[in-house]
């Protein structure tokens, strides 16, 4: 009997390419744990309906002689990214119905590849959230424990592949949306270099900080998504071709900085404790550990809950009832703008918009607005100097493991689940979170590895050092 | 900050609240504001923006883009005879 939840992307792309396994029978495997597990977890907001048809297809392809490592393999994607005649709703009612007219780029990418398309994965609304409890269709449950959230806002990507739902998924990471939900699940979560990968296709939220990235068991499987999906799109001008040539350093030229005063408070005493038991772990494997002073690193969250909403009010201005999404009529044309956001919008929405609206206002813009991009310049530069002395800076991926439904109800503390991811996608870096062992109540920890701009690939070969032993 | 400030606030952003929701949202903000407004302490002078995005220009020549005009039609709420129906603006 196939194991889905131990089987990774490449040891499956292997036994297709010898013959052992079909992808229709990998696709059907992943079909049957949905739908043993879909409606307890809440995983999927729809499962496509030619999932299985994209298999024969690859299999087709894998006869043909022309499959690549993704050919065959089934690929959840978070409900923001566009698929030409899916629906695409973003988590929230004002996007209910929404139906994508092109296909985004990863997307364009990952059906070259012959990768089968499994699903739509829930999602905080607008990818607001760090639990999926903002989901306009009821949050996700984290399958290692269902009481529990899976993180967010890509909570239902992360949970799709640690219950076998799927072999791999895309999500997006704005301040931490693909990483904590894959710490809170056990798996590898990435956030590529901002550009390395095009937007064109992902729904705006903050579009400085958007990175769209891979979720998988193992850090091979996220290179292979990532290697496939990223490069240069024309319809993104800000992506690029990363440099091809990456040197990866063995483990004993490998220094790893600790900012050590950033994680004096507010931490989990388990956390702590599996950090430094990580740590030693890699020094045992050559790395050489290093306490660093990054004085700037605790701005990070106050700077991002400046500049995320200012560009969360700009860019959800477009949803206004009138060229798609709901409308609910009113007497003017304003009266449907506000009729149709009133109802399109849960809370967390528009509590971001309307303080986007206030940072952005006349009187207010330059102690807030002008003055959070002064300090992200300077995030970014203390990061430069830094990467003068060390490889890769290290810190927990979350200050907590995964908290129970409810427990965060004051937006503040939500927030504050954040604090070690927002800091790389301020200052554009790639970073990835690793898992890093379990708790005394069996919820897994991750690890977050942030290196400087373009240094994506290197954050893949971090893992081996982890794993054995 | 005050209940006319975040009623000023949503007619901007044209979004409607209910007196309970204007209430929260008081709340919030003052308590999201009290945290971020500690940006303020640091000192980093006038940096200068780097950025590593230029500005792309292409040449303005005819290409070929592969559209359903029928599947972008469907999502507008309201049309007719293959146009976006709105509502009267003046």
């Amino acid at each position: 009997m196939l194991d889905i939840k131990t089987l990774t992307i490449k040891k499956a792309g292997e036994m297709m390419r010898k013959g052992e396994l079909t992808s229709v029978e990998l696709v059907s495997a992943c079909l049957k744990n949905i739908k043993e597990k879909n409606k307890e977890l809440n995983v999927f907001r729809e499962v496509f309906n030619d999932a299985l048809k994209q298999a024969e297809t690859a299999d087709q392809m894998m006869k043909e002689g022309k499959g690549t490592d993704l050919t065959g393999i089934p690929i959840a994607v978070k409900d923001n990214i566009l698929i030409t005649g899916k629906k695409v709703s973003s988590g929230s009612k004002m996007l209910e119905d929404y139906v994508a007219t092109y296909d985004a780029f990863v997307i364009k990418k990952l059906k070259e590849a012959g990768a089968v398309l499994i699903g739509r994965t829930n999602m905080d609304e607008f990818a607001m959230g760090s639990s999926t409890e903002n989901s306009a269709y009821g949050p996700t449950r984290n399958p290692l424990d269902p009481s529990r959230v899976p993180g967010g806002s890509s909570g239902g990507s992360a949970a799709a592949v640690a219950s076998g739902m799927a072999l791999g998924a895309l999500g997006s990471d704005t301040g931490g949306s693909i990483r904590q939900p894959a710490s809170f699940c056990g798996i590898v979560g990435m956030k590529p270099t901002y550009g390395a990968v095009s937007r064109s296709g992902l729904t705006s939220m903050s579009s400085s900080l958007d990175q769209i990235g891979p979720f998988a068991k193992d850090c091979d499987g996220a290179k292979i998504i990532f290697e496939c999906i990223s490069g240069k799109d024309e319809m993104d001008s800000t992506s690029f071709e990363l440099p091809k040539e990456i040197k990866i350093k063995s483990s004993k030229d490998i220094t790893l900085g600790v900012p050590r005063d950033f994680l004096k408070d507010g931490i989990d005493k388990e956390v702590v404790k599996n950090f430094k038991e990580t740590l030693e772990k890699l020094k045992s494997k050559g790395y050489r550990v290093k306490e660093v002073s990054m004085p700037l690193l605790k701005y990070s969250l106050p700077v991002y809950y400046i500049i995320m909403p200012a560009e969360v009010s700009t860019n959800l201005s477009r949803l206004d009832g009138m060229r798609y999404g709901l409308r609910k009529e009113g007497e003017s044309v304003f009266d449907t703008f506000k009729k149709s956001r009133s109802a399109g919008f849960g809370p967390e929405t528009r509590r971001r918009i309307i303080l986007g609206t206030y940072v952005l206002s006349h009187g207010y813009y330059d102690a807030y607005y002008n003055q959070a991009w002064r300090v992200r310049r300077a995030i970014g530069r203390e990061y430069e100097d830094i990467f003068k002395d060390v490889d890769f800076v290290v810190t927990p991926t979350s200050p907590n493991t995964a908290f129970k439904f409810g427990d965060r109800k004051d937006p503040l503390q939500m927030y504050l689940s954040d604090i070690f991811t927002v800091s790389a996608n301020l200052a554009g870096l790639p970073s990835i979170t690793i898992p890093s062992g379990l708790s005394s109540s069996l919820l897994p920890f991750g690890i977050e590895f942030t290196g400087p701009l373009d240094s994506d690939i290197s954050l893949f070969a971090i893992e081996k050092d982890l794993r054995d032993n | 900050m005050d209940i006319k400030d975040i009623e000023n606030l949503a007619e901007l952003a044209k979004i409607e609240l209910t007196e309970d929701e204007k209430k929260s949202l008081l709340k919030d903000l003052d308590g999201i504001l009290d945290y971020v407004k500690q940006i303020g302490e640091v000192k980093v002078g006038d940096i200068e923006a780097e950025y590593r995005s230029k500005n792309v220009w292409r040449e303005d020549k005819l290409e070929e883009r592969e559209f359903s005009k029928d599947l972008i039609l469907k999502q507008f709420p309201d049309s007719q005879d293959g146009f976006l129906k709105v509502k009267k603006i003046l």
